[in-house]
This record gives C-alpha cells, sequence and structure tokens, in this order.
C-alpha cells in the first residue's frame, strides 16, 4: 500500500506543490520590512545595547567599586581602579570598557547590586578612532545621565521577574 | 592517665589517634576534617565564644565546641550530623543579625571567613526585622582600618594583643549587644606586629589602610618572597595586580616567622611606588643631572671605573648595602677583585674594625631555639624594634620563665619582664667588664671593675640557665668600642657557658660575609674607605646621608672622590651630591636572588614583578659592568647560575661565631661630656622603608630630634620643645629637644638615618648642645 501512495505523491510532485503554495501565500502577503534607519523595530526593556553609568537622585554615582563586573566579565573587557575618596567612601579612580572585547551579554548589569552598571537601549554607534572604543568612566556616566529615565523605567519593568 | 598517652577517637566515622588532651579542633585539622571556627586560631588562647564549631559528641546531650573540648580514649564525633548542623547554622544565623550586608563595598569581600561559612550555614534571607546595630569607627593610627560594624566580637584581635604583641592596646567594653572593641582610650594601635590582626580578623573589621578599596582578592596573585630588612628573612606573599605589588601577607613558617610578619615587612612595599623611584640611568654633565640610556650610563660607569683605577686597583673602593642580595654581594666583590681592589664593605654602620671577627657571624642557634632560652643577656640591641620577630621569640620564652636582661644606653619599652641595666655607652662596658669579672673573667679592663649586685644576679642567671645565649645587637655594632664589647661578649659566654650570639642588622648581613663581600689582605674596611678619599667608589643601594655611621664624614670624604658610581633603586638628594652615575636597579620583590638569614639559611627567592621602568636587577647591571671592563668570568645570564658559582666558592663555610680577640683594646669612647647615642629607629632602616608613606606616619617612626631626660635637660637649661644646635665633631644640626626619661644621664639620643640628623657626624660620639 505504502509504496503505491508514495509513487503517486513522487508522480504529482505533491511535496514540491506544498512547498510552492507556501511561498505564493508569502508573495502576495503584506510585507513587514523595517524601514531602517527612517523606522526602528520595537525593543524589549531586557535589551542590551551600550552601557552606562547611573546616579543616585542626588547626584552620587552609583558605583561602589565592588569590582563583580570586572569578576564576572566572561570576556575580560571591564578595567577597573580604585582607591578611598576624600569623603572615605568607595569609589573607582577608573572605570573603562573595552568595547572592542565586550560581547553584550549583560553579566556585569546581572552581577551589580547597586544597579550602577547597566546597558541602555542603544545600539547605533560607531567609532573613527580605536581608543573610542574605551568607554571611560565619564563617557559611561554621560551615558547614564542621558537615558536615566529610560533606564530607570526598564528596570522598574524588570524587577519583578529578578 | 598520663598526657603522652595516645587515643583513640571516631570523628564521622573515621578512626583518628591523638594525644589525650589534644583540643578536639586540632585533631581534625590534623586530619583534613574541616570544621568551621571564627574565634579559634591555632596561636591564640581558647575563647570558645564564637560557638560556630559545635559538634555533636555521642552520650553528651549538647553540641560542644570542638576548639574547647580535649579528645579523650573512645570518643566519637560527629561533625556533620543533623544535631551538629543545626547548632552550626543557629550560630550563624546569631553571628548575622547584627553583620552589616555590606560586602560589596568590604575589604574583606571574596577572602573572608564569614562570607565562607555564611554560604555554607547561612540562610538566603534573615528573618530578623529589628534595627541593626550600628558601631562607631575609630581611628587606631596609620596602618589599620577599622569598621567595628562589622565584627562578630571573636576577640581574636584583642587576645593577639595581650598574647602576641604583648601589648594590651585593643579590648572589648560593653557585652552582649553592646559589646564593642576598640582601643580604651583614644590611641593609636603602635605595636611594631600590629598589622597582623588584619590578617587574623575573620571580617572586615580590621583591614589594612594602606590597601584601602585598592583590590580584590581575587585579582591577586601571589608569589613567594623573602622579607627584605631585618635579619629574620621572614617568608612572605606577594600579592600582585598587573605588575604591581598590592600587598604583602606573611607565609607560614615555623622555623622562621611562624604566621606573623613585622609591619615593617608588610608595609615597606609603599615605597617601590614613591615618587622618587629612579627609571632612567642618570649621568651628571657639567653639574647637571641628565637622564640617558643604559648604554651611554655604562660605558660612563666602565670609563669613570678604569680611569679613577689608573695603575692601581686600590684606589677604588666599593660600599654595599647590607640588603643587596647574596647575588648581588658575590659579583660586586668579583668585580673589585677583577679591578685589582680589596677595597669591599657593608658593614656601613660599624665604626670599630680592631677586634678580629668571627668568620661568618650569626645568631649563634636556630631561630626557633630562642623561644626554649631560660636565660639571654643582650648588649646593646632594642630587639623589638630591630628584628620584631626574634623579640617576640625571645618575649615567648620570658614568659616561660627565661630571664631577660639588657645592658643597654637606652631604657627599652619592653613587652615582658626583664631586667634592664640602662648606662651610657661608655657605662655599658664598665657594666659588661663587671658582669665579666663576676664570672671570673680577668685582664684589661676588666680587673679594675666594679662589680654591684646587679652584675653578679646577670652572671649568675647566665651560670646557672640550661639554655643561656648572650647576644649582641645594632647598637653595640654602632659602638665606637665594638671591638671590647665583642671581647666581653665573648668571655662572658665563655665563662657563663652560654652561646654567643650575634643579631646581624639587616637582610643579608650574613650572606654579604658568605658571599666575600669584605675588604681582603690590606683592603680597607667601610670606615677606612669613608675616611680616606679613595678615587673611585662603586655604591650598591646605599645612601650615604643615612646609611653610613658617620653620614658627615661619609659625604665629605665621597665628594672629594674622582669618579663615583651608584647603583640605586631610588633617587636621593646625599646619593646626587656626590655620585657622576646612578645606575637604576630594581628593588625587593622585582629581582630574583637569595639572602641568608640570621640562623645560617639560604633563602631564594624569585621576582615578583619587573623591575620598574627601565630599572635593571643589579647581578645584570653588574654582569654587563664586568663585561665592559673586559673581566674573566662574567658570562651568568642568570641569578640562578650566580649563586651556584657563589656556593662553589662559599664552599661548606658555616656560620662560626669563634674568634680570639680579647679586651685588650684601648677604650676610645670616654665618655666625659655628652655622649651621642645614634640609634636606627625601625623605620629608617634602609632607603625601601624611609619611602614607605604609611609607616612613616606611625607612632615608631620618630622625627629627627634631640632627647634628654629631664636631669640632664634642667642641667643644660633647656625645655621640652625647645630648639638646640648639636655639635659633633666640626658638623652641626639643629634640632628639637625632646624630654625622654628611657635616655641615661650623659647621654642625648638623637636617632640616625633621619632627615636632619643626616649632617651629624658618627652614631655613638661627643657632642654638645647648646640653645639656638
Amino acid at each position: 500500500m505504502n509504496v503505491l501512495r508514495d509513487y503517486i505523491k513522487s508522480l504529482f510532485l505533491l511535496e514540491l506543490m506544498r512547498g510552492l503554495a507556501l511561498t505564493g501565500r508569502y508573495l502576495f502577503k503584506k510585507k513587514f520590512t523595517v524601514q531602517y534607519p527612517e523606522e526602528k523595530a520595537p525593543i524589549s526593556p531586557r535589551f542590551r545595547g551600550l552601557h552606562a553609568q547611573r546616579r543616585y537622585a542626588s547626584g552620587e554615582e552609583r558605583c561602589i567599586a565592588c569590582k563583580l563586573c570586572e569578576a564576572t566579565c566572561p570576556a575580560l573587557a571591564i578595567t577597573i581602579e580604585a582607591e578611598p575618596r576624600a569623603d572615605g567612601s568607595r569609589r573607582t579612580t577608573r572605570y573603562d570598557i573595552d568595547l572592542f572585547k565586550c560581547i553584550f551579554c549583560g553579566y556585569c548589569q546581572e552581577s551589580c547590586p547597586v544597579d550602577a552598571i547597566v546597558e541602555t537601549r542603544l545600539y547605533e554607534y560607531h567609532f573613527e578612532n580605536r581608543e573610542d572604543a574605551i568607554m571611560t568612566k565619564e563617557k559611561l556616566l554621560a551615558m547614564g545621565d542621558k537615558f536615566e529615565q529610560q533606564l530607570a523605567a526598564d528596570i522598574a519593568a524588570q524587577s519583578q521577574y529578578r | 592517665m598520663s598526657d603522652d598517652q595516645m587515643v583513640t577517637i571516631q570523628v564521622d566515622g573515621r578512626e583518628l589517634k591523638a594525644k589525650a588532651g589534644t583540643l578536639l579542633i586540632e585533631v581534625t585539622d590534623a586530619a583534613g576534617i574541616n570544621i568551621p571556627r571564627f574565634c579559634y586560631h591555632k596561636k591564640l588562647s581558647i575563647a570558645a565564644n564564637c560557638r560556630m564549631c559545635l559538634v555533636e559528641v555521642a552520650k553528651v546531650p549538647k553540641p560542644l565546641p570542638a576548639c574547647a573540648t580535649p579528645v579523650n580514649e573512645g570518643m566519637q564525633v560527629y561533625t556533620r550530623s543533623p544535631l551538629a548542623l543545626a547548632a552550626q547554622k543557629g550560630t550563624m544565623e546569631f553571628l548575622l543579625i547584627n553583620h552589616p550586608l555590606d560586602c560589596p563595598i568590604c575589604d574583606q569581600g571574596g577572602e573572608c571567613e564569614l562570607q565562607d561559612i555564611a554560604l555554607g550555614y547561612g540562610n538566603d534571607a534573615s528573618r530578623f526585622v529589628e534595627g541593626k546595630r550600628v558601631v562607631p569607627d575609630r581611628d587606631i593610627g596609620p596602618l589599620i582600618a577599622t569598621d567595628f560594624t562589622r565584627c562578630i566580637h571573636c576577640t581574636r584581635c584583642v587576645r593577639f594583643g595581650a598574647e602576641i604583641a604583648g601589648i594590651r592596646e585593643l579590648g572589648a567594653t560593653g557585652r552582649g549587644e553592646h559589646m564593642e572593641i576598640g582601643t580604651y582610650i583614644e590611641k593609636s594601635v603602635d605595636s611594631e606586629l600590629s598589622g597582623n590582626i588584619i590578617d587574623i580578623c575573620p571580617v572586615g573589621s580590621l583591614t589594612s589602610k594602606p590597601f584601602l578599596y585598592s583590590a580584590r582578592a581575587w585579582e591577586l596573585v601571589q608569589r613567594k618572597s623573602i622579607a627584605p630588612h631585618d635579619s629574620v628573612g621572614s617568608s612572605l606573599n606577594l600579592h600582585v595586580r598587573r605588575n604591581q605589588v598590592m600587598r604583602v601577607h606573611p607565609r607560614d613558617n615555623e622555623a622562621v616567622n611562624e604566621c606573623w610578619i613585622s609591619d615593617r615587612d608588610r608595609f615597606s612595599y609603599e615605597g617601590l611606588y614613591s615618587a622618587d623611584r629612579l627609571t632612567r640611568p642618570l649621568v651628571k654633565k657639567s653639574g647637571n643631572w641628565v637622564e640617558t640610556d643604559w648604554q651611554e650610563a655604562l660605558e660612563a660607569v666602565a670609563q669613570g671605573l678604569k680611569r679613577a683605577r689608573g695603575t692601581s686597583g686600590n684606589r677604588l673602593g666599593a660600599l654595599l648595602s647590607p640588603g643587596a642580595t647574596l647575588e648581588e654581594f658575590y659579583l660586586a666583590q668579583k668585580l673589585m677583585r677583577g679591578l685589582g681592589s680589596e677595597n669591599i664593605d657593608f658593614r656601613l654602620r660599624q665604626s670599630d674594625f680592631r677586634a678580629e671577627e668571627p668568620a661568618y657571624p650569626w645568631l649563634g642557634q636556630t631561630i626557633a631555639q630562642l623561644d626554649e632560652l631560660n636565660a639571654a643577656l643582650l648588649i646593646g640591641s632594642n630587639i623589638r624594634k630591630e628584628q620584631p620577630i626574634l623579640g617576640h621569640r625571645l618575649r615567648k620564652a620570658a614568659l616561660t620563665g627565661a630571664q631577660i636582661s639588657f645592658i643597654n644606653p637606652l631604657e627599652l619599652e619592653l613587652n615582658y619582664h626583664a631586667t634592664q641595666l640602662v648606662n651610657s655607652p661608655a657605662g655599658m662596658i664598665s657594666d659588661l667588664a663587671a658582669v665579666a669579672k663576676a664570672l671570673g673573667g680577668y685582664g684589661g679592663l676588666i680587673d679594675s671593675a666594679e662589680v654591684s649586685d646587679v652584675h653578679h644576679r646577670l652572671a649568675e642567671q647566665l651560670r646557672t640557665a640550661e639554655r643561656a645565649t648572650v647576644l649582641l645587637g645594632n647598637i653595640a655594632v654602632a659602638h665606637p668600642d665594638y671591638a671590647l664589647i665583642q671581647g666581653l661578649a665573648r668571655i662572658i659566654a665563655g665563662n657563663s657557658g652560654s652561646l654567643l650570639g650575634y643579631l646581624p642588622e639587616a637582610a643579608n648581613s650574613v650572606g654579604g660575609r658568605l658571599a666575600g663581600a669584605l675588604p681582603g689582605n690590606d683592603g680597607s674596611n667601610a670606615q677606612e674607605m669613608l675616611s680616606n678619599p679613595h678615587k673611585g667608589y662603586l655604591l650598591m643601594g646605599v645612601e650615604p646621608g643615612f646609611d653610613c655611621w658617620n653620614p658627615a664624614r661619609a659625604m665629605e670624604t665621597l665628594g672629594q672622590a674622582e669618579f663615583v658610581a651608584a647603583l640605586s633603586a631610588f633617587r636621593s638628594q646625599s646619593l646626587e651630591q656626590v655620585a657622576d652615575v646612578i645606575l637604576p636597579i630594581a628593588a625587593f620583590a622585582e629581582t630574583s636572588g637569595t639572602y641568608v638569614n640570621a640562623q645560617g639559611e639560604w633563602q631564594s627567592f624569585s621576582g615578583a614583578v619587573a623591575p620598574a621602568g627601565e630599572s635593571r636587577p643589579a647581578w645584570k647591571v653588574l654582569r654587563v659592568l664586568g663585561n665592559l671592563l673586559d673581566l674573566p668570568g662574567f658570562d651568568q645570564v642568570s641569578s640562578e647560575e650566580i649563586l651556584a658559582e657563589a656556593r662553589q666558592v662559599a664552599g661548606d663555610r658555616k656560620p662560626d661565631n669563634s674568634a680570639d680577640g680579647g679586651v685588650a683594646y684601648e677604650r676610645l669612647l670616654a665618655g666625659v661630656g655628652l655622649t651621642r647615642i645614634g640609634d636606627v629607629p625601625i623605620y629608617a632602616l634602609d632607603p625601601l622603608v624611609r619611602r614607605a608613606a604609611s609607616l612613616q606616619k606611625t607612632r615608631d617612626a620618630i622625627e629627627a630630634s634631640s632627647r634628654i631626660n629631664a636631669r640632664e635637660a634642667a642641667m643644660a637649661g633647656l625645655a621640652d620643645g625647645d630648639k638646640v644646635v648639636v655639635k659633633q665633631d666640626k658638623n652641626s644640626a639643629k634640632l628639637r629637644v625632646v624630654i625622654d626619661p628611657t635616655v641615661p644621664d650623659g647621654c642625648v639620643r638623637i636617632p640616625a638615618g633621619l632627615v636632619g640628623t643626616d649632617t651629624l657626624g658618627g652614631q655613638i660620639g661627643d657632642v654638645t648642645l647648646e640653645k639656638a
């Protein structure tokens, strides 16, 4: 019986026809191409884009130089140096992320006990010099200041899943 | 049942044998069975107050603390039974009630005993909802940072202070939740071993201040090394990150430093990164220092030495730091001897070379044997500050009943009971002669000595003790009548049946001799080299203003030389004044080498980090100099090769204190007027420690001052804080007067090796004070 059925199937190219039918359906369906950069795709609050360092509402930087992000970074992209600040608090004197090394895994954000290092939704950037690929502390804090509202909202949205 | 009896116990089903009466935790530790603990420390007394080591013992209804339970025959112990685990978990919950959750900003994070054990025994959430305790931090000095909110009251630091450091500096006040650790009165912790409380603190209450917040335990790479300051040669672990020494920890070595190190060994690494670290060769061109490359600098040295040498090698002299490695000593003496000079010395702080010295003076016994002494006489030694670990060993002996006595020109602040005979430097000789006379010595000045009760008592102590020793310290070495002191000490030791020992000043004072870095036949010793100008000098690791017995004369003599080449790790004013070329060399932790410690043990170590900038290990510099000067035998490519060669040359030379020196020497120090006592303070010993910023802020880092007792001050019409002009020979210095009751009559203590006293003369000698 099976032999006969297979024979008929292959004789009338049934499999091929079924495939072509799918192609045909999509050919006449409404297209969903996003006209990037004029149009942009929606982004999840979990998106892992360029890094930023956040501040508290008082303006005090959050990072306390615990170095957990440096330890957890699988690409060894983070370099931190720290010392007591004049007021005795523990702060970084250097916080560099090498974007050539970074694989945007988000472990740094995950490990941060004070939500200082985060990844923004920004994914459009370029460098014109090699040294620009180093996100220094100043650059990170500037990023944080720029996107604080969005970042705070994203973290609040995600907090129930953490 | 005798204490030596062996018993068999069962721990978690394993049969273990142990001496009856041993503590359970010691037995399990030896067997590798882990029991969590906080307050127990193998070198401290048992407090049993943290309750973390509770274990179940069969037939005992409640769990028992393993650290305070002696083992008995047939004992059955369960360390992981439900009862034991419940007890440990309960204890952990209580400990975590008040412990802050600030691990991310705590320096102990990552190497914290509480953190580790909490991972195994703690709950993930606390049931405690009441307010947590907060304790204000106290400033206890420049070395130790405190955060007493984190304290879990194990009292290890308190017991360390009482039992090891010998000063009750820290204590616990209040009870229960209100218990706080602190200094009883507002003061700093000043013990020379204080840094060890950083290691023994199981949490982050006590952390290192110079290291504060700078690195994490997991970033650090641990490398073995040997301490570069005193002659103990403590075993160290250097913790290195990105080619920088971040901190120094002790490495357990029962035979030498047990598990402690002195603060000097722990914090001197800061000096490596001081601003005046030399990173490029310097050449003096028409009076100005110019940075140059190695090629030019080395050729300048080779040509300079050749020119100064002329036709006779005798015109050259080499002065080496006693902290140099054996390999450096060996190559330096080989270089000088290759140039035909026998003028080589490293005994820069010795002025009296009249006596025939023993070939290889050493401690005379092993370091561990100091623990078991019954009596000891220390001559001219502030052992507690000069060799802190040996001081600790001696204290251990004293606590078990040993009679320790000192003959010193200064009254020492000791942390055990000892007899102190404090007399002026000239009076010291008389005291020694009297003790020698009491022991039946004769000849020379002994015959005329007046023997008093105390001398008889000292003599008797040494004679009746089973194990007694006579030790010569650093102040004795600096004494202008060192020859006499050695002779008298030999008689005292010989007649009382004691061991004679030397307390070598620096890390490699013993090694220098084994490597042959001493003047040969007709060679000049350090004092001769520094009094009679030679044409050319080679200095290695020496700052002439601070490292010599008579800095003023040293500077003058070196200033008259035609050519002075210096190998130094640091820029230094006194060096720049006299030298013509300064070659940057690797400092401690940057070079491989060997130190021979006081007990004659050869301890090799390798470099932990690369030398700073363009500096190079001194042995490489000396090797290349040998090549440039066309000398044979300078083809070594590693320090191990040099060591092998030095070992071969040293052959079976063993440390040996025997010599024939008698007491037929003239007394050079009359001690008529005021005598200066120029001891070297603990943190002024060598160029590295002088640049360790945090150590220089401690109470032990005394400033240049002129210290006299109240009687002398009244006679001279001086008051505390007055300025005086101190005149010694033709040199003078303006110093502040400090009233110091530890200084005997007829003496003024003006420490050596400090800025301000580097313009003066010999460490011990006649001075006059004039009110400025």
